[in-house]
């Protein structure tokens, strides 16, 4: 017993063998490399870093104290935004789950349209929102509706994406029990899928239509109707005070979306 | 009369799992489907409703070949065919009516079927059928809130809306407890005879399919070796459906409770 109790006292334990390790330091010095060729390739000029801090507070300075000149303008520009974000979510609704339903694997009707929804909704995702506006603006002219027009085709892609899931998760059985009594094929779905990606889809929806706020802010940037716009003249005219309270502006509107859906998500859930 | 001939069913290039079965059910029978597990009993009853491609063969009932229907023709056929499930296969998240009113779907169009607006006379019969299997206070309950065999029920329930002509059950007590299975056997065996229905039943518990039924068809690797009476069913034909597999419910000789449960249905 002593001798066994000896034999176990000499082993040695060790959590990576030789050629673990030597892969591990392989992978970090690669990863440094490759951070200190990033750093020196691209032009950071340093002395405009240096002065940075300067910059801030002589930036806070003329900001403060935020101006209340023009708050009646902010609002409306603000109620604009959420305006946007709703129609756009509630019109990507339309568009978005007919495509969902070509993309997911078990109701799609053959495997062309699977390719097809799967295109438009990959395609739809790789385009960032700012990109969709700009398309839009110079297909519609600067305004609201190009700001709605670029939320939908981002959106489509993100409810897209997520409905088609929720229907690829769905349990089998009651399909299968309603195609038994011979109800057509739009009769399935109302019976045995719908209700199953009901709680999926409000949950989706709201969660977007509080993407669509945040996104709808930066719309008026590149033109694209809402609270940028505003945003952008105030900038543009270096009226420190108004940018102020237009962020300001901005972080409550968020806020105050983010507390919303919260409530309806629990709600639904 | 549903009558099955030279049914073959071959999924990809593999071994058939059905090899070649005939089958005719008559009149009000009940008939058990016994076999062990692969044996092919649920892909048969499967081949009926056309849940399951055949791959040759014939199924015809009251004159109606089913093997080469598509699309509306199918739909006409199925709706004339009932199933209950293993797992039931509700509608989880709508009540209990929706899920009995769902056996109307083949009679009713798209939108009264949507908004929910089914005919007085099919709400009339679900009541009534929901009163005569115990459940018609669930009316408004959803269909998760239900016991085993409460799901069950409604399960048949919803098979017998559709006013068919043959009701098929795959396993329908294998989900259920002892006691439970014994009253939904009951049930599928009084309302074959109330409503003068075939009834084919797939089921693991031999001694059930004994007691419950009229006449047991004993599949093996795809093959019908035993066709007769309960009475004439003993223990080498076990043998033989099982392969020698000790019997799932032990000794077959003996007889379930049935003489207490038989009054829970009535």
């Amino acid at each position: 017993m002593v001798d066994h109790a000896e034999q176990l006292a000499d082993r040695v334990w060790q959590r990576f063998d030789r050629k673990e390790r030597l892969i591990r330091y392989a992978v970090l010095l690669a990863t440094l490399m490759l951070v200190v060729w990033a750093l020196s390739d691209i032009d950071i000029f340093w002395p405009w870093v240096w002065d940075a801090p300067n910059q801030i507070s002589g930036l806070a300075a003329r900001m403060w104290p935020p101006s209340p000149a023009g708050f009646a303008n902010i609002v409306s520009a603000l109620l604009e935004t959420v305006h946007i974000a709703t129609l756009a979510t509630f019109l990507t609704i339309f568009l978005a789950l007919p495509v969902a339903y070509i993309a997911a694997q078990n109701t799609t009707p053959n495997r062309a349209c699977l390719w097809l929804g799967r295109f438009i909704l990959v395609s739809s995702r790789s385009v960032n929102t700012i990109i969709w506006a700009l398309l839009f603006v110079a297909i519609f002219g600067p305004g609201v509706l190009a700001g709605i027009l670029a939320i939908v085709f981002r959106s489509i892609g993100f409810i897209g994406k997520l409905m088609g899931e929720a229907i690829e998760e769905i349990d089998r059985r009651p399909v299968e029990a309603m195609e038994a009594t011979g109800a057509s094929k739009a009769k399935v779905i109302a019976y045995a899928i719908v209700p199953q990606v009901m709680p999926a889809f409000f949950a989706i929806v709201i969660l977007r239509w509080d993407i669509n706020i945040r996104e709808s802010t930066v719309l008026g940037l590149v033109g694209a109707g809402g609270i940028g716009v505003i945003l952008q003249g105030a900038i543009d005219t270096f009226a420190w005070p108004t940018v102020a309270t237009i962020l300001l502006a901005i972080i409550v509107l968020v806020l105050i979306g983010e507390a919303l859906t919260s409530v309806l998500r629990r709600k639904v859930l | 009369m549903l009558e099955i001939k030279n049914l073959v069913k071959r999924y990809g290039h593999s071994e058939p799992v059905l090899k070649g079965l005939d089958l005719k059910v008559e009149g009000n029978s009940v008939v058990s489907i016994v076999g062990a597990s692969g044996a092919g009993k649920s892909t048969m009853l499967r081949c009926i409703n056309r849940l399951v491609e055949p791959t040759s063969g014939s199924i015809t009932l009251n004159g109606v070949e089913l093997v080469h229907l598509k699309g509306a023709e199918l739909r006409l056929a199925r709706r004339k065919i009932g199933m209950v499930f293993q797992g039931f296969n509700l509608l989880d998240r709508l009540t209990v009516m929706e899920n009995v009113l769902a056996g109307r779907l083949g009679y009713v169009n798209l939108f009264q079927a949507i908004s929910r607006r089914y005919p007085q006379e099919d709400i009339d019969r679900a009541f009534h059928l929901m009163e005569r299997v115990g459940i018609a206070h669930y009316a408004n309950k959803r269909a998760d809130e239900l016991s085993g065999g409460e799901r069950q029920r409604v399960g048949v329930v919803r098979a017998l809306m559709q006013e068919p002509d043959v009701l098929l059950a795959d396993e329908p007590t294998a989900s259920l407890d002892p006691r439970t299975s014994e009253q939904i056997m009951v049930l599928l065996q009084s309302l074959a005879s109330e409503l003068s229905l075939p009834v084919l039943i797939n089921i693991h518990n031999v001694a059930q399919a004994k007691t419950y039924t009229e006449r047991i068809v004993g599949l093996r690797h795809g093959k019908m070796i035993f066709d007769g009476e309960p009475a004439a069913f003993n223990k080498d034909a076990l043998d033989e459906i099982y392969g020698g597999i000790e019997a799932p419910d032990g000794d077959i000789t003996a007889e379930p409770a049935a003489s207490e449960t038989t009054h829970d249905a009535h």
